[in-house]
């Protein structure tokens, strides 16, 4: 490939991608003070948790669909709902942090 | 016990506070497991009558060694173990066995189990009985603990053993978590403790020795086992039962009948009292502050007739201001 075109290449990569996140709706959920936020959001929708406590946390499906690994602080986790529905999550942790993800289906 | 005797008692007890962390020693006196602070344990094995009177070292609990926390209450938690291995290996008789009551990693991470198997290889005690705590089984697949201390239970968790004519209960209650519960046995497990029980002559002192306390501490905080009470029947007739616990990094202690709970204190850092602050996280103090901060931390519960010893940390805790 020669560089030029290579540029190009990347360039309408580059767009693509860009193109390509901005129609991916993300949401962004902090984990603090031993506490989920309850959410509702579109399918498609990828909901990263982000662990704001200085202790570490797990984010888990009750269903078992999903399973972080152990959140240090400031570590995050993502998972993208696809289907509409209700979602039970808990931290393995702190079996008593639990929250609900609300998933509607998409506009 | 005589004025003397209490500050003797308190002064032991602060040194013990001094190394931020320690475990606990049990011995077996008379029939009855008597929990003693750690920095009186150099006056067990010898041959005075003190020591003669106590009995001789069984075992050294350890708890919460949390390998792989960096964080403001402790950023040292190997020192703090090293120093807590130094204690036992210090000992002038060393305790049969070692058992950790869990959390011995902070992230289930592959090198903070390895570093933590260095560590506690140190001990010149080698018999080490583990059981895992939450903390331990936070990989997505849960085997990093299991791959390392798996074997004795057969990959369950869950295993007993004899020693010294003592029958010891290993359990796991950080595995089948419902949410919004507390920690869970489970009827397999439980149904297992019935098994190995029957049988038993009801004077074998038992130790059960699991992560999660064994009885509600603080159900806010999931500091309990929500089907914990199933596990007492089967062990009721027993004439001595010993129940350790972890996970709440300091001491709270229970007796029900024959049964004696006590939760260690953590060599990693200590945690707020039950329902102080957002949650039972890290208890960030001044670092000048953190070896007193532990100890005042340590509550018992309840002054247990026969734990003469155990009484240390009560008193430290009255007579501290």
């Amino acid at each position: 490939m020669n560089p030029r075109r290579f540029k190009i290449y990347l360039g309408l990569l580059g767009l693509a991608m860009s193109g390509f996140v901005a129609a991916e709706p993300e949401s962004k959920s902090l984990i603090k003070d031993f506490k989920f936020t309850p959410l509702a959001v579109k399918a498609g929708t990828t909901v990263t948790w982000v662990n704001r406590d200085d202790e570490p946390h797990t984010v888990v499906s009750d269903t078992g669909l999903f399973r972080s690994g152990g959140l240090d602080t400031n570590e995050s986790f993502s998972y993208r709902f696809d289907k509409p529905g209700t979602y039970q999550i808990h931290c393995t942790i702190h079996p008593r942090m639990v929250a609900t993800v609300v998933v509607s289906p998409p506009s | 016990m005589s004025q003397d005797k209490l500050l003797q008692s308190r002064r032991a007890a602060l040194k013990c506070m001094a190394y931020g962390g320690a475990g606990t020693l049990f011995v077996l006196a008379g029939g009855v497991l008597t929990p003693v602070d750690l920095a009186l344990a150099g006056d067990y094995g010898r041959s005075d009558a003190k020591a003669g009177r106590l009995g001789k070292p069984l075992f050294v609990q350890i708890s919460d060694t949390h390998i792989g926390f960096s964080k403001e209450a402790n950023p040292d938690v190997t020192g703090t173990l090293n120093r807590t291995i130094d204690l036992v290996n210090g000992m002038a008789e060393q305790p049969a066995l070692i058992l950790h009551t869990g959390d011995i990693t902070h992230l289930s991470k592959p090198a903070e189990f390895d570093l933590a198997q260095q560590l506690l290889g140190r001990l010149r005690t080698t018999e080490l009985h583990t059981v895992p705590g939450e903390h331990d089984t936070t990989d997505p697949t849960v085997t990093e603990y299991f791959s390392r201390f798996g074997k004795a239970s057969g990959n369950k968790g869950y295993y007993s053993f004899d020693h010294a004519g003592v029958h010891f209960i290993a359990l796991i209650n950080v595995l089948q978590f419902k949410a919004g519960g507390l920690g869970t046995l489970g009827p397999e497990q439980l149904a297992w403790v019935t098994a190995d029980l029957k049988g038993r002559s009801s004077s074998t002192p038992i130790v059960v020795f699991a992560h999660m306390p064994l009885w509600t501490v603080y159900e806010p905080w999931g500091w309990g086992t929500g089907d914990a009470d199933q596990l007492l029947s089967p062990l009721r007739r027993f004439g001595s039962v010993t129940v350790l616990n972890g996970h709440i990094h300091q001491i709270v202690q229970k007796v029900e009948g024959n049964v004696t709970f006590h939760t260690a204190r953590s060599t990693a850092y200590p945690q707020p009292m039950a329902g102080e602050g957002t949650g039972p996280g890290p208890l960030k103090v001044a670092p000048e502050l953190l070896p007193t901060m532990l100890g005042v931390t340590s509550v018992t519960a309840r002054p247990h007739p026969h734990a003469l010893m155990l009484s240390d940390s009560t008193l430290a805790q009255k007579g501290d201001a």
